[in-house]
Order: structure tokens, then sequence, then C-alpha cells
């Protein structure tokens, strides 16, 4: 539990970073160079790879792992005050983990699984690359073969495909929006205890370095990670 | 005062407990909950019916003996202290108080509230123990030990085998009172020599015994009438690990 949730916590560094990308004013110039890069490069597929084996991995061990904690209290308290001695988050890991495991097939569905089956549109991007002027197309799919970056007469030409714009349509839909800052809400209170929880299991029980990991655990991923990610779909219903 | 006490019910180990509602009349309220109990017990065996069967020993907090979860709290609605030091002050006229036995598969319930803690004595006997040359008495402190180390193993030491954290875990995980058991000696020079051996031993018989597993939620360090702590949990793993990856010796049967 403890080396595929750090892990996983890696990851999601790395993906607020790349899609931060979304905030950039150039309909989706960069963020969708960035995902080609992203699902194209060898490493980082192979990376990807390691990554949807550690969630596999993380809900089936949390699920055995419950089930046989279950089996060390056959019969239940009648009346269990655990308020007084633990925080409600670390009481119920599993519902918040499992809130996060649905969020995250939802999320791949809409835009894992529509990206690499060629559901999403295409597009066309042209700029001049001496006045730094660019002209976006949308391309119907028979104009569209691969990702392309070519120059001509000192003009830049990129074809992909526009994640970008399915990402705007996506978080039009109110729903989805409100599902997505809940489930962010759900992975905040997961990792405000399980970040650390997963270094106490690994020993590190430090004077120095505990409070330390404490407060990366409760304000870069219970606070500023799970903000970010819930900017994202507010910013494209309400900003754009 | 009076109180309206519902108290969990069991005839043996084999037969299906249930609640039953008991009244506690005339309360003093610098009475203990036990004498509580004592005083509830009398008034049970006048009448002629089966006393309320609980576990007590020493009845100053030291042998960790008394157990209960009262109110959903194990040793009661106190911090820091074991049920003989909780005093019905803490309760108020005409309460409802709800007693159940420490709960977990490797603690089955005796009678009533008392449970089976030998999965305790199991967990010491595969080596919560150091092994020492017999003979002559040897000088006190022949052995330097710096006082930080010293106090820190002795904090651990203060463990005295209750089960409240068992109680409290929301898993029954036993890794504060094994932790504790595995700390008082890997600190320590005389602790030495089967200090790896002893970790691992320890910690497959509390596997083996059935208990939860740990998830950190700090419950039990919480509800400990004697303050260990959850660093403890820590150092085990260290030393688990540790005695895993690097130093695994074949660990003796204890049958």
């Amino acid at each position: 539990m403890s080396l595929t949730g750090i892990f996983l916590c890696t990851f999601l560094i790395v993906h607020l970073i790349g899609n931060l990308q979304l905030f950039k004013d150039d309909a989706g110039y960069a963020f969708n160079q960035y995902a080609y890069f992203m699902t194209h490069f060898t490493p980082i597929k192979v990376v990807s790879y390691l990554l949807y084996a550690s969630i596999i991995l993380h809900a089936i061990y949390a699920l055995v792992l419950t089930l046989k904690n279950r089996a060390a209290r056959p019969i239940g308290y009648a009346q269990y005050d655990g308020k007084a001695n633990s925080t409600w988050n670390s009481r119920n890991m599993g519902i918040l983990g499992t809130i996060v495991l649905v969020f995250l097939a939802t999320h791949m569905q809409n835009f894992w699984w529509k990206y690499h089956n060629d559901q999403v549109p295409y597009v066309e991007y042209r700029t001049d690359l001496a006045t730094g002027a660019r002209s976006i197309t949308e391309l119907q799919a028979s104009e569209f073969t691969d990702y392309q970056v070519t120059i001509e007469n000192n003009v830049e030409i990129v074809k992909a495909r526009d994640l970008y714009k399915q990402v705007a349509y996506a978080f039009k839909n109110i729903g989805l929006v409100i599902f997505y800052v809940i489930a962010m809400a759900a992975l905040a209170f997961h990792l405000i205890h399980g970040f650390q929880s997963a270094f106490r299991t690994l020993g590190v029980s430090h004077k120095k370095y505990l409070p330390l990991i404490q407060a990366i655990g409760v304000w870069l991923f219970g606070v500023i990670v799970p903000i970010g990610f819930a900017l994202m779909p507010l910013y494209f219903y309400f900003v754009k | 005062m009076n109180l309206t006490l519902k108290v969990w019910r069991q005839k043996n180990d084999k037969s299906k407990g249930q609640f039953v509602t008991i009244q506690a009349n005339d309360i003093a309220d610098d009475m203990s909950f036990l004498e509580m109990l004592d005083i509830v017990n009398e008034d049970l065996t006048r009448k002629g019916e089966d006393p309320i069967y609980f576990d007590h020993d020493c009845r100053e907090g030291i042998c960790g003996m008394c157990s209960l979860v009262i109110n959903g709290r194990p040793h009661g609605p106190k911090y820091g202290i074991t049920t003989c030091q909780l005093h019905m002050r803490s309760f108020h006229d005409g309460q409802t108080i709800v007693i159940e036995p420490w709960r977990a598969a490797a603690f089955p319930v005796l009678k009533d509230l008392a449970v089976d803690r030998t999965a305790f004595d199991r967990i010491q006997q595969a080596g919560g123990y150091v092994n020492v040359n017999t003979g002559g008495v040897p000088d006190a402190n022949t052995i330097a030990i710096p006082k930080r180390i010293a106090d820190e193993a002795f904090e651990s030491a203060t463990c005295i085998g209750c089960g409240a954290c068992v109680a409290a875990c929301k898993n029954a995980s036993a890794m504060l009172f094994v932790s504790a058991k595995i700390s008082q000696f890997a600190l320590l020079p005389q602790g030495q020599t089967e200090r790896y051996e002893r970790a691992q031993a320890m910690v497959d018989q509390m596997d083996a015994e059935g208990f939860g597993s740990c998830t950190n939620t700090g419950a039990c360090e919480a509800e400990c009438p004697k303050g260990i702590k959850l660093s403890n949990i820590a150092r085990m793993n260290r030393e688990y690990f540790t005695a895993k990856f690097f130093r695994e010796e074949d660990v003796h049967t204890h049958n």
C-alpha cells in the first residue's frame, strides 16, 4: 500500500504540472503537443504502464487488507466512539479510495479512452515564425493522418489530436464538473492521511523529517494538488 | 446517582451473547467504575442472579487486567487511565452506560465482559525476552546506556499489555503492543543478541493470532492508558524490514 501509494503521489505532481498548460490561452497548442509527447515517448509509456499496475495493485491490496481487518473483529461494537481517538478520514480511507477509483474510471473513459481511440477532434495550428501569429483550424478525420510538425515558408504547421477541445467540451457538463470537484475533495482527505501513513508504514518516525512529511501531506497533497486539479473543470465551466 | 447499564452478557465462549439492561442505584461519585460494578454484583448476588463477570486485579492502574469498552471507548471516556482509575464522577445521574468486552477475533469472550488475552502471552513467548547468563548478580551500571536511550526504552516498557490498543483499533491490530515489546529490547544493549530474530518471531506470531493490520489511524496511541507512542510502530516496521531484507534468520518454531 505504502510503496504504490507514494508512487501514485509522485504521478499526481507530474500530472498537475503538465496539465497546468490547460490554463494557457492558446487553444490547446501547448497542451495537445504535450499530450502527444506523454502518449508516445517510450520511457513515459513504460512508466504509465507501471502507473496502471500500481493503481490496480493499490486497490486490490486495499480490498484484501480490508477483508482481513474485518475478519479480525467478527463482532463489532454496539457503540464505537471513533472521533475521540482518530480522524474521520483515517478511518474511512476505503470509502475515499472508492470515490477516487470511480473517478479514475470516469476520467480515463472521458479522456484517455477517447484520445487513444480516435474519438477526439483534430486540429491544425499554423504559426508564423516571424510574427508569432497563429491560426487554428479544425481538421476533418479524412484530412488527418498522424501528428505532424512541419515548417513551410517560415510557417510552422502542427497537426494534432485536439484533446484540449475534448476537455473544454466535457467540462461544459455541470454534472461532470461537480463530480470532479467532489472527487478531488475525496482525494485531498485520502492523501492527508495516506501520504504520512505511507511513510510511517515504511518506518519513518524521525523528529525532524516526520513533521516535514506531515506538512507535505497536508499542504501539497491535501491542498495545493487537489485544488489545482479542481480548478481545471471550474475554469472551463465558468471562464472558457 | 442512579444509572442504567447496558451490559454484554454471555454465558461462555461458545454461546451467543446479548445486551442486558441492569439498574445501578445509589452510586457514589467517588467510587471507581469497578467498585460500581461490585455494588451491582452484590445486588445481583442477593437476588440470586449470576453476577457480571469482568477482569480486574490490582485496581491501581498497573497490572493491565481490567478492560471494558465503556460508551464506545476502551477504559471509558478519559484519556491515559485504566478502567479501575475511572471514577463515577465522570458520569452523571440518569446516564445510560453501554459496557462491552474488547472485540477482536484474537480475544475471544470467555464470559460476559472478560476476554481471553493469552494471544498477547504467546506473542511474548515468541520473542519478548532476553537471554542472560546465570551466575552472580552483576554490578549495577556496568553497561553504559545513554540516558536518552534508557528513557526511550523505559517509555516502551511501561506497556501493561491490557489490549486497549487492539480494542480501539478499527482493524483490531495489535501493533502498538507488539511494537512496544520489540522496542524496549531493540533499544538496549541487552536486547541485541536476539534483536532481528525477535522482530520476525513476534510479528509472525501476531499475524498467526489473527490480529488486523495497522492503518496508522492513531486510535491506539490515543486510548493507551500508558501513553505508548505510535513511533514504536514505525520502529517495529524498521526492525522487521531490516530483519527480512538484510538479516533474516531462521525463526525457531514455538509449538
